[in-house]
């Protein structure tokens, strides 16, 4: 039942794919003149992404930490369980919203003060939402894979003189190293295929991005943004050339990150 | 005694735990930021003719979301339709059959469709039901939301059966009865409440899903119950006013955000309430 | 006589409101290995960890009465302290699975912060693997993590990163339970070498074990110190009933 939909969806996407590869190096969007080059995308995905990764890592793990280690049990620590599932359900359309009309200023004047051209919406603006939405993925995954560490082996650790922090430095991070690995895996690919959020809040500009403080455009924004006024096939393909990478390469991410997973939990 | 600065390290331990308490704890902020300016803002827009009218041309005072409203109910039911049999068929068939080819794919499929974004799903469903019939449609909306559902249904489903003791299995089947009656009769009812909150859980997943529906439902400014014709819904009002410059549309969309979060959120916490774990939907 | 190196004066410890060990008196004397033992639930493993404050890691649990190492109050000084000087080894093997044997020997002092030198690290490492008779087993592939080595040896290597410390004391909590017989006769007779330099206090499930090894049994029941003795008379002479019977097998 369900494998079917994976078969029509790889069949249906290379129906239009007649763009070639120099696609993804093109540096000029231009639906006018019917260029299209996919490279400035990539890069405000990438860049997207990865600093929204980086910036939400220090806060998943440290959620990670004092769920799975420090405190797992008690009203405190369920406060900051449910806290962590709130910040997964709110829909991605509210974060966008919020974002353009609340953060968006605080950026602007942030870049003032940097003396960079106050935008307010861009790549800056985006990575920021973006991380705050996919940090209860690393923290989720990471807490489980602490929770797995052994009791014995911490304690022998305790035992042999070690203070607290230290029995998570040499003991329950390296146990852990692969399954945290992993949960930075799956929060990058959920970060690479937001759409809305980073849509609102990331200026649309169809070109290469100059700085982080100013606007550019994602794959999956573009698609958003664009797919409904593709009036000709070869304007539509390119979109659909985008959509078919976006999707091989979350699956592939999901699929590693997955797969580190099993194999952690089953050891 | 050799020297083992017990004093720093244990200084050291200390004020790591604080950092780390505090960074955890410091996304509270945002979250809570972000609950109440949408309350704020939301309360006071919301009133009977917010509920009751369709929106009205720019520049007009008043109007409603009574369109997006009763299009995301419309679109939301037509989903669930779709997807809770398949869903709930699919997960008891896995947990039924651990090893065999048929299961093996299928597991995989909804592993990848997991991961698969949104948009990308939205792409599909234009292909398959919009191109091909020339329109857009709330129904090709449904379809993909209900896309979206079935690895969260057949997830749900698989873990709550795979819970029960066989134990009850053998004593369906000790009483005579055949093995399908066994399973519907027996496991399934045993497992209502844990495949009724996977139930509620998808649905809360997908209410508030934007992106899909960009390509199939498209949107409709105008209360239509035509479920072969354009719907609209709250996530596409939401995106649509908010990012246009009228402030009387963005009051609009506060109102519709007010409503959308308070539905998801009661959702997820009625989920709550159906079952005890913390697990993030990945 | 020498000053006892373990002495409890009156100890109790708690889980909470449960009390399961209860007004502990007792006096070990140094170069001895001490048996404890006692039915499932008995306390002794409780009391092993109290010794070593392993206890108080858990949440709810307390403890109070005297604990003394060689005159000084073990929960006196910083529980840091005394865990360097009472080595503790498990009941399942647990060399940290992510460090070579060598670096799990000197994982005490790489724990602590403590510098050595290579040729000072070297020299400890094979002298405790040596006094864990596993030196010659291993001293080829002491780079290599330890993953390929047998239970047994496993265990000898959680006893050399113990007592590569230097401890006085050494707590052994059901050492060789989860081990097989030839495993276990080579263990224990690495304890009448380990005697020489250390303390060994022993929890064991097998009188047997008991009988052959140590100098002194105690016997724990209900978290109760019933009787303390030399393990020649413990066994053939026992003074209180419950001890009689525990030991003709009538209750385990």
């Amino acid at each position: 039942m369900a494998c079917m939909f994976l078969t029509l969806v790889i069949h249906s996407m290379p129906s239009i794919r007649s763009l070639g590869i120099s696609f993804f190096w093109g540096k000029t969007w231009d639906p006018i003149t019917n260029v299209y080059g996919g490279f400035p995308f990539l890069i405000g995905t990438l860049l997207t992404s990865f600093l929204a990764l980086i910036i939400s890592v220090p806060f998943s793990f440290s959620i990670a930490v004092y769920l799975g280690e420090y405190q797992p049990t008690g009203w405190l620590s369920n406060l900051l369980k449910n806290i962590v599932e709130i910040i997964a359900a709110v829909p991605s359309v509210i974060y966008g919203f919020w974002g353009l009309i609340v953060l968006v200023p605080l950026v602007q004047a942030l870049e003032i003060k940097f003396g960079v051209l106050p935008y307010g919406i861009g790549i800056f603006t985006a990575s920021l939402i973006l991380a705050l939405m996919i940090i209860p993925y690393g923290a989720s995954l990471g807490r489980e894979m602490m929770r797995m560490v052994p009791a014995h082996l911490k304690e022998a650790a305790y035992s042999l003189g070690a203070t607290r922090f230290e029995v998570i430095k040499n003991v329950v991070i390296p146990y852990t190293k692969s399954g945290l690995f992993a949960g930075v895996l799956l929060s990058l690919g959920r970060a690479l295929g937001e759409t809305m959020a980073v849509t609102m809040v990331i200026g649309n500009a169809n070109m290469m991005p100059t700085s982080i403080f100013g606007p550019g455009n994602t794959m999956a924004s573009v698609i958003a943004n664009e797919f409904t006024e593709a009036d000709h096939t070869l304007y539509l393909s390119a979109l659909i050339e985008l959509g078919l990478f976006l999707f091989l390469v979350t699956v592939v991410i999901n699929m590693v990150g997955k797969r580190i997973i099993k194999k952690f939990t089953n050891e | 005694m050799r020297n083992v600065n017990i004093k720093y390290r244990v200084a050291k331990s200390k004020s790591i735990q604080i950092i780390i308490v505090m960074l955890a704890f410091i996304v509270i902020l945002p979250l809570l930021a972000i609950i109440l300016y949408i309350f704020k803002e939301g309360a006071t827009k919301i009133n009977w003719t917010f509920l009751t009218k369709i929106p009205k041309p720019v520049g007009e005072a008043g109007g409603g979301i009574v369109n997006a409203l009763l299009g995301s109910a419309i679109i939301v039911f037509v989903a669930s339709i779709i997807a809770i049999p398949i869903g709930i068929f699919t997960g008891i068939y896995l947990s039924e059959n651990k090893t065999s080819k048929l299961a093996y794919w299928s597991r995989l499929s909804v592993d990848i469709l997991q991961g698969v974004p949104s948009i990308v799903i939205g792409i599909v469903v234009y292909f398959w039901l919009v191109k091909p019939f020339g329109t857009f449609s709330s129904l090709s909306g449904s379809v993909a939301l209900a896309i979206m559902m079935l690895p969260i249904l057949i997830r749900s489903t698989e873990e709550t059966l795979k819970m029960i003791p066989f134990s009850l299995k053998e004593a369906g089947l000790a009483l005579g009865l055949p093995y399908h009656k066994v399973i519907l009769r027996v496991i399934v009812p045993c497992g209502v409440s844990g495949i009724l909150s996977g139930v509620i859980l998808s649905i809360a997943r997908i209410a508030g899903e934007t992106a899909p529906l960009l390509f199939t439902a498209f949107g409709n400014p105008y209360l239509s119950y035509n479920i072969l014709k354009p719907m609209h819904s709250l996530p596409l009002l939401i995106f649509n006013y908010a990012t246009s410059p009228y402030d009387d549309w963005h009051n609009l969309a506060w109102g519709a955000a007010l409503i959308l979060l308070t539905t998801v959120l009661l959702l997820n916490i009625i989920t709550k309430l159906t079952t005890k774990r913390w697990n993030v939907q990945l | 006589m020498e000053r006892p190196v373990i002495k409890s004066v009156n100890f109790n410890a708690f889980f909470g409101t449960n009390h399961v060990v209860k007004n502990v008196n007792i006096e070990i004397p140094k170069h001895n290995a001490i048996a404890v033992m006692g039915p499932s639930g008995c306390g002794k493993t409780t009391y092993l960890r109290c010794i070593n404050r392993l206890h108080e890691l858990t949440a709810g649990a307390t403890s109070n009465g005297e604990m003394l190492l060689n005159g000084e109050e073990v929960y006196g000084m910083h529980p840091i302290f005394a865990r360097l000087k009472i080595g503790m080894v498990f009941q399942r093997p647990n060399p940290f699975p992510n460090l070579s044997i060598y670096d799990n020997v000197i994982a005490g002092y790489k724990l602590n912060g403590l510098k050595l030198s290579k040729a000072e690290k070297d020299n400890i490492v094979e002298q405790s693997l040596t006094k864990a008779a596993l030196w010659n087993e291993v001293k080829d592939s002491i780079h290599k993590k330890g993953t390929f080595l047998s239970g047994g040896q496993q265990q000898r290597l959680c006893i050399a990163r113990a007592i590569a410390m230097e401890p006085e004391v050494l707590l052994l909590d059901e050492p060789t339970s989860a081990l097989d017989p030839i495993s276990t006769s080579s263990i224990e007779e690495l304890f009448h070498d380990l005697k020489k330099n250390y303390t060994l206090i022993v929890v064991t499930h097998n009188m047997q074990q008991a009988a052959r090894v140590s100098d002194k049994t105690a016997f724990f029941y209900m978290g109760e110190l019933v009787e303390y003795d030399d393990t020649k008379t413990m066994f053939t002479n026992p003074k209180d009933t419950r001890t009689q019977n525990y030991i003709t097998g009538r209750f385990s």
